[in-house]
């Protein structure tokens, strides 16, 4: 499983800042992103952000691969947003997308799992008193790993036997019998989950 | 929340991420895979119902905002959500929505009650995803031009969700939405 997903290690000042502050941080830029129609600031932003990833010490590897993506995109929505809006308003619209997407990936390159699920239980923590159990995300979010891991054996094996009987250009003889057996895997886990006492009732 | 419906929860969250980390599917004789992910959430509520199939959409998308990469493509973090195509992302959760209640209002979810179901909840989806991209361009016209695009095949896809949740309801009888009224 390629569970550790985006993150890349490391000390820089950017991967020191608590998760929870950097998660603000993020949201106010992108509110700021949505807000401002002039291309300079946009283009100040959008500058300051490349200068974090420099910060940060991204590998450039990983630099790439963002620029990569970043750039298709960009690309596609301005040739879009040209032939709509017209060339101006295109490069405000791509340079909010592109500065958006930078600092959100930033923040999941610099910034551990763990970390984002203590601020989220941490954040969650006053919704106690409505029933929330904040406790519990770490719990869930390993049972969906594994349940991702299990589903994916499943669907191999399901669609080995759609090829077998010849049917392997039907999406419904693909993806009926890997629902009944998805729901099926449910009620296993349903039922281990409850023998262990977890869950109300 | 009982252990049974937990289970269903974390399950089909899982359900959906594996349709997009699976290969796309090759439909009919056109060459181009179709990547069956957004079809997720009109399952999960076709057959979850209301409450857990909202549930689970709501737990994939916010283990993806922590980080795990579970959307196709390998996406992850809180970048999907600010791109434009965001708002088609967060109307999965209203998406869900509409069609659990629909099914669940359904005394026998047949056919023509699930493809309502799939439009409504396509529908619901787009509500949330073209004024999300209009935020983005400034110019809601142009938003849902460009929207429109994709409506086709969107539209194919919601037709298959409910041909595969009406043979799963023939298949599994009083153990899905709209049945489990009566089972309990």
């Amino acid at each position: 499983m390629t569970a550790g997903g985006w993150y890349e290690p490391g000390s820089s000042p950017v991967h020191r800042v608590p998760a929870g502050w950097k998660f603000a941080a993020l949201l106010a830029l992108a509110a700021a992103v949505f807000a401002l129609r002039s291309p300079v600031w946009l283009g100040g932003i959008c500058a300051a952000v490349v200068l974090a990833y420099g910060v940060a010490r991204v590998s450039l590897r990983r630099c790439a691969g963002v620029a990569r993506s970043l750039g298709v995109l960009a690309a596609f929505v301005f040739a879009v947003q040209w032939w709509l809006l017209g060339a101006d308003r295109a490069l405000v619209v791509c340079l909010r997308v592109v500065t958006a997407l930078a600092a959100a990936n930033l923040f999941t390159i610099t910034t551990r799992i763990d970390d984002v699920v203590a601020a989220v239980e941490g954040g969650l923590g006053p919704l106690r008193r409505f029933g929330v159990r904040p406790d519990r995300i770490g719990l869930i979010v390993g049972l969906t790993l594994q349940a991702v891991a299990a589903l994916s054996a499943i669907a191999a094996e399901v669609r080995e036997a759609a090829r077998a009987r010849g049917a392997q250009r039907s999406v419904t003889a693909f993806a009926v019998p890997f629902l009944v057996r998805t729901l099926r895997h449910a009620d296993e886990l349903g039922e281990a989950l409850a023998a262990r006492g977890e869950g109300d009732r | 929340m009982p252990a049974a419906d937990l289970a269903r929860t974390v399950v089909f969250a899982a359900f959906i991420a594996v349709l997009g980390i699976f290969p796309g599917f090759y439909v009919g004789t056109s060459g181009v895979p179709i990547v069956l992910q957004n079809a997720g959430p009109l399952l999960a509520g076709a057959v979850l119902g209301a409450r857990r199939g909202t549930a689970s959409v709501v737990l994939l998308l916010a283990l993806t905002a922590i980080g795990l990469p579970l959307l196709s493509g390998g996406r992850a973090g809180i970048g999907p959500f600010l791109g434009p195509s965001g708002g088609f992302l967060l109307g999965w959760i209203l998406s869900a929505l509409v069609v659990g209640l629909i099914v669940e209002r359904a005394a026998r979810p047949r056919l023509p009650v699930l493809f309502a179901a799939g439009a409504a909840g396509l529908a619901a989806d787009y509500l949330i995803g073209v004024p999300f991209l209009g935020l983005y361009t400034g110019d809601l016209p142009a938003a849902a031009t460009q929207s429109l695009v994709f409506l086709p095949g969107d539209v194919a896809k919601a037709v298959t969700v409910a041909l595969i949740a009406a043979t799963l309801h023939r298949a599994l009888p009083g153990q899905l939405a709209g049945s489990a009224k009566r089972a309990r």
